[in-house]
């Protein structure tokens, strides 16, 4: 399934949103949000992705 | 000292985590500062996971945590990363930035009344970065916000407090609502002045984080702080036109 994961365009077997962070990588503290609508990582699990799907994965990060 | 949202601050300095030379040096200016709150962001997390190294040394510091909307410029953006930084940084605490402009970065107040009033009602406590317009914070209050932090001069700018009489109008208007000066300072005299017109707090970021020392002109900022605290608390004389003597006349010598 194509989706895009912050910003770039990927190819991915995982089905829901919780299956992508782990297909790529991703681990410790993160935020998740899926066009644009935050999704709570109790809600993981159970969201299913669709083809062209736009996700965003954040993580803390410095700030003023 | 007022109590932001029922927390104490152990100090009146608000530091921001941006724009350091070294995470290392970053470190110094909180140690040498003993700066009670750091602000944070959120940012598009790497294949790396330089996130988790950062937010580990932030909880190093022991320091309370107030992670921002900086970028946003609409209410659903803004309200969308709140609620991921409330998830991230497990605090209901929010700097709410809502940028109107491109040059100067102003707030645009009304997207920012509107957000505030969302994220209160979803149990935010929110931080409203905003001009030192007294009927915005009229409405930011309303909104629920129970802190404001007017700005001193636009972000990065180092200019100081642009407009003392709004600012000292704003500490009277509101007396008992805990005031933050953020942005705009750029030397501890000015972060002492703020300190001195009776605002509760002040938040940097540039003028210690591009300094050519950072931890030493974190130092003078939190001893800058400290003494415009003090100054304040102390009820500084008024200004005067003309000079009066301090050295009493009564009992001078007569020489002439």
């Amino acid at each position: 399934m194509k989706i895009v994961l912050n910003g770039e365009s990927r190819d991915v077997r995982a089905e829901t949103l919780s299956e992508l962070l782990k297909e790529c990588g991703f681990s410790g503290r993160v935020a998740t949000a899926v066009n644009e609508d935050f999704v709570p990582s109790s809600l993981r699990i159970a969201h299913k992705l669709a083809e062209g799907d736009r996700i965003e994965v954040v993580a803390p990060m410095q700030g003023g | 000292m007022k109590r932001f949202y029922g927390t104490d601050l152990p100090n009146p300095l608000m530091l921001g985590t941006a724009q350091y030379p070294s995470p290392a040096i970053l470190e110094q200016a909180f140690r040498q500062s003993a700066a009670g709150v750091a602000t944070v962001s959120l940012r598009r997390e790497g294949a790396g996971g330089a996130g988790q190294t950062f937010w580990s040394m932030i909880r190093e510091l022991g320091v309370l945590v107030l992670p921002n909307t900086a970028g946003c410029h609409t209410v659903k953006e803004a309200v969308t990363t709140a609620h991921m930084a409330r998830e991230v940084f497990d605090t209901p605490w929010i700097k709410l930035e809502l940028i109107g402009h491109t040059d100067s970065l102003q707030p645009d107040v009304f997207q920012l009344v509107e957000a505030a009033r969302i994220l209160t009602e979803d149990g935010f406590q929110v931080f409203p970065y905003t001009t030192d317009d007294l009927i915005v914070g009229e409405r930011l209050l309303a909104a629920g916000c129970e802190v404001l932090m007017p700005w001193g001069a636009p972000i990065g700018s180092g200019r100081g407090l642009n407009n003392e009489y709004a600012l000292r109008a704003m500490r009277a208007e509101f007396p008992d609502v805990p005031l933050v000066v953020d942005a705009g300072i750029g030397l501890p005299s000015h972060a002492a002045h703020a300190m001195e017109l009776g605002f509760d707090a002040v938040l940097l970021n540039t003028a210690v984080a591009r300094a050519g020392d950072p931890a030493a002109m974190a130092k003078a900022m939190a001893l800058a702080v400290q003494a415009g605290q003090l100054a304040h608390q102390a009820d500084p004389i008024e200004a005067r036109d003309m000079a009066e003597a301090s050295t009493p006349v009564i009992g001078k010598a007569f020489l002439s």
